[in-house]
């Protein structure tokens, strides 16, 4: 085979693999997309309407319990993990921590990050059992704070050190204090924490092994903290696993609602990023 | 005739990471005030690294050993209670790399007054942050949209702010590092041209890779070589009459490329 043959070859196979999995992602979400859709068109109100009593065998009612589920567990479990992320990359970008420290919490970073979630789930489960408590939504929260934490911090561990070393000189040179100067880094870094932020609170909607047997498999609309609760993806699976055939039909509404939320997340992130990026150095100008 | 703002003696710079690199070993100079003084010599000699120490700004990472002792204004910058940010506050420092913050253009001149809280109201800032744009020969340029983020001017603009900005909190002096090395020549035209009138009231310690740059802005010159001050002269005797070999080569020499031990940045 000559050289230029060769290159075609390779152009051609590089080419067709981003086909194939443009394609995947395409069928995936259309398919989701149409199917859930038509669902959702025909009956709209089954996002905001509770379940009925006895709504996994009769369909009565909708998944509003589900929806509100996410939000209450996903949302306050985004913020815990935010902190701990942010502090934690902050810590080990700083002139506090030594370089040999971060190596070693980047390695176990990854090695979380790469923990399939079902552990988290069986590790939270554990704990609430020798707590004597049962799963509620405070352990989903748990649960899926533990689940972002890896996700976030990398994120924004990224960001800190690709902001410029030149940034923190200058606040130096003006006489700015190690937190000040941090502060300002911090700023420099916004577009990739605040899409960090973002990208964990869609990868937590999304996952479902880990509220699995935390939070509590619950029909009924959220009750409070230390009640059961559940989250889309677990309806998701239980609505598809379900007798009634509208019951399961329910599972494409519902994974409708997933996926539009997961993409405008996304495109909240890219949209969000790109308007800080006018701030930092080196970004796309006004 | 001067009096002397800033002083080093017997300053040493040392590297002690992988390798050790002894960048400036025993340096003993005198810069006087309202002089601009030019900072020459081949790349790699130190001249970062010098101009770095003379802001405490090695305190800011591992690895680097410091002797020897600066004087601002009498006072010893390295052997003092004052804690490091009081004293870089007196110092001012624009890096070679020209870098905005990420902020408003109004805000990147105000961040020096804001965190010493070096003004009394919002007007005073206002006036404060428009005299020193002024002075960089910026204002004009940028008046209109002194709320845009400072990221989108050009280079050349954002190395005057840079100036503006260190110039806000009234140092004592004024340490610039090539500060024209990453502009076009244009730019670099007008960043120089504001060196020039900011030469004329304030105390400035300017590393250079270009000798006419010297030549044209400096009143004092130092040749830096391997970490050790081999000539210093006010400007016309020496260029015109180099008291040392070294110096003398490297005045007429083709370039500094034959010298040129590093890449050049
Ligand atoms: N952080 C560092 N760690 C180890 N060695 C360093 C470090 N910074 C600089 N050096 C070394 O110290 C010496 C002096 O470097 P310095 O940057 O001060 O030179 P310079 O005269 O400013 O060069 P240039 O004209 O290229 O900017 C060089 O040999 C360089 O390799
Ligand atoms: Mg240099």
């Amino acid at each position: 085979m000559n050289r230029y043959t060769r290159e075609r070859v390779a152009g051609v196979a590089v080419r067709a693999a981003t086909v194939l999995v443009l394609a995947v992602m395409a069928i995936v979400i259309g398919v989701t997309l149409a199917r859930g859709g038509r669902v959702l068109l025909a009956n709209p109100a089954i996002v905001v309407t509770p379940p009925g009593s006895r709504y996994m065998l009769e369909a009565n009612g909708g998944f509003l319990h589900a929806v509100l589920g996410s939000l209450f567990i996903v949302g306050p479990a985004t913020v815990v993990s935010m902190v701990l992320a942010v502090s934690t990359a902050a810590y080990l970008q700083s002139d506090y921590s030594s370089e040999r420290f971060s190596d070693v919490t980047n390695m176990f970073l990854n090695v979380l990050w790469g923990t399939p979630p079902i552990v988290y789930g069986v590790f939270v489960l554990t704990v609430v059992i020798a707590l004597g408590a049962r799963t509620s939504m405070f352990y989903g929260i748990v649960a899926i704070a533990i689940f972002q934490y890896p996700i976030m911090t990398r994120y924004t561990d990224e960001a800190l050190r690709s902001a410029p070393d030149t940034v923190r000189e200058a606040t130096y040179g003006l006489g700015a204090t190690r937190f000040e100067s941090a502060v300002m880094t911090a700023r420099a870094a916004l577009p990739g924490i605040v899409a960090g932020v973002i990208m964990g609170f869609a990868r937590g909607v999304g996952d479902a092994a880990t509220v699995l047997f935390t939070a509590g498999r619950s029909t009924r609309m959220p009750g409070g903290l230390f009640e059961p609760a559940t989250t889309l993806p677990v309806l998701v699976f239980d609505q598809a696993t379900s007798f009634n055939a509208e019951v399961r039909s329910h599972a494409y509404a519902a994974s409708f609602v997933l996926i539009v939320v997961v993409l405008g997340l996304i495109l909240a992130s890219k949209l969000l990023a790109g308007r800080y990026a006018r701030f930092a150095p080196g970004g796309r100008n006004s | 005739m001067t009096d002397t703002v800033l002083e080093t003696e017997n300053l040493a710079v040392t590297y002690t990471g992988d390798r050790r690199v002894e960048a400036v070993k025993g340096v003993d100079l005198a810069f006087p005030e309202n002089r601009l003084t030019a900072i020459i010599g081949p790349s790699g000699c130190g001249k970062s690294t010098y101009l770095k120490a003379l802001d405490r700004l090695h305190d800011i990472q591992p690895n680097v050993e410091i002797t020897g002792e600066v004087y601002l204004r009498g006072e010893p910058v390295y052997d003092t209670d004052e804690p490091a940010p009081e004293i870089r506050k007196q110092v001012g420092y624009v890096p070679q790399e020209p870098t905005a913050l990420p902020l408003s253009i109004y805000e990147n001149v105000a961040y020096g007054l804001r965190i010493h809280g070096l003004f009394d109201s919002k007007d005073d800032l206002d006036e404060l942050v428009e005299r020193h744009l002024r002075k960089v020969n910026l204002f004009e340029e940028v008046s209109d949209r002194l709320d845009a983020p400072a990221a989108g001017l050009s280079t050349g603009q954002i190395q005057r702010l840079c100036l503006a900005r260190s110039l806000a909190v009234e140092p004592d002096v004024l340490l610039c590092d090539e500060v024209t090395s990453a502009l076009d020549p244009i730019s670099a035209e007008n960043v120089e041209e504001t060196l020039a009138e900011l030469a004329e009231e304030y105390t400035i310690v300017m590393v250079t890779h270009s000798m006419d740059q010297a030549k044209r802005l400096a009143d004092e010159v130092v040749f830096l070589y391997l970490g050790e001050v081999v000539e210093t002269n006010d400007v016309r005797s020496f260029f015109e009459d180099p008291q040392h070999e070294r110096t003398k080569r490297f005045v007429s020499g083709p370039t500094d490329d034959e010298y040129a031990v590093s890449d050049a940045t």
